[in-house]
């Protein structure tokens, strides 16, 4: 019952799906932020601060954030139920990974538009 | 005789097992993935600090000069690299490749030598 509540989507095949996907979100995300920092070695500033106040690469990093949640949420999902049998630990723990994605989602928001 | 089912083994009997190649690099998988998750907030201070500034971007190039934060943002980049790589031999596990003795031990192998390779590479080019 509380692998269930806590799992991404309630459904193994769904959250097996949403982490190959979301991983494949995230490597092209980081390929390509790897090819843009070797193709202007060596990176200034005005390169990089213009990277991220392009439309295209903005909407791309909040797609990698939400990749990024996704996948961390199935992955350490999958760790906590193996190694914390405790079920109030893993409640906890579970509880307060979630408060945090919400917590670096909008933090990261601030630091893309503020 | 009810059957035992599945049960858990101490951690500490993990040291009498031989582990195979496929189990050393699906375990690194997953650490790298902890380590990965454990620094998002080191990854997004260094992000917000890298687009504060000029001054911030040139500390976060000069790592600071605290050999600290140069160790965190090596063990980030190589955790991410090799969470890639083997992530990338999972994903071709799930269409059916590597799923044999010999060509799972040489994908395996395959992965913790680039592995090794791109995490000593990083340290490297952080160096220079």
């Amino acid at each position: 019952m509380l692998s269930q509540i806590t799992s991404l989507t309630r459904n193994g095949l769904k959250d097996w799906y949403l982490q190959r996907f979301s991983a494949i979100v995230l490597a092209l995300y980081f390929i390509f932020i790897t090819g843009f920092v070797v193709g202007h070695h060596p990176l200034g500033f005005q390169t990089w601060y213009a990277l991220f106040h392009h439309t295209i690469s903005k909407a791309f990093t909040v797609l990698a954030l939400f990749a990024l949640i996704i996948h961390a949420w199935v992955g350490m999902w999958t760790v906590f139920t193996d190694y914390v049998p405790n079920k109030c630990l893993r409640l906890l723990l579970i509880s307060l990974m979630i408060v945090a994605f919400v917590l670096y989602f909008v933090w990261a928001i601030q630091i893309l538009w503020f | 005789m009810k059957p035992l089912g599945p049960r858990n083994i101490g951690i500490m009997s993990l040291l009498g097992y031989r582990f195979p190649l496929a189990a050393i690099a699906s375990i690194l998988h997953r650490i790298s993935g902890i380590i990965l998750f454990l620094l998002i907030p080191f990854a997004l201070w260094v992000l917000h600090l890298s687009l504060a500034s000029q001054m911030s971007f040139l500390m976060v190039k000069d790592y600071f000069g605290s050999p600290v934060v140069a160790f965190l943002i090596w063990l980030m980049l190589s955790a991410l690299f090799y969470h890639l790589i083997a992530g990338l031999k999972h994903l071709l596990m799930d269409i059916g490749f590597f799923e044999e003795k010999v060509s799972g031990k040489v994908a395996s192998s395959l992965v913790l030598v680039i592995g090794t390779v791109g995490i000593i590479g990083i340290g490297v080019w952080m160096l220079c």
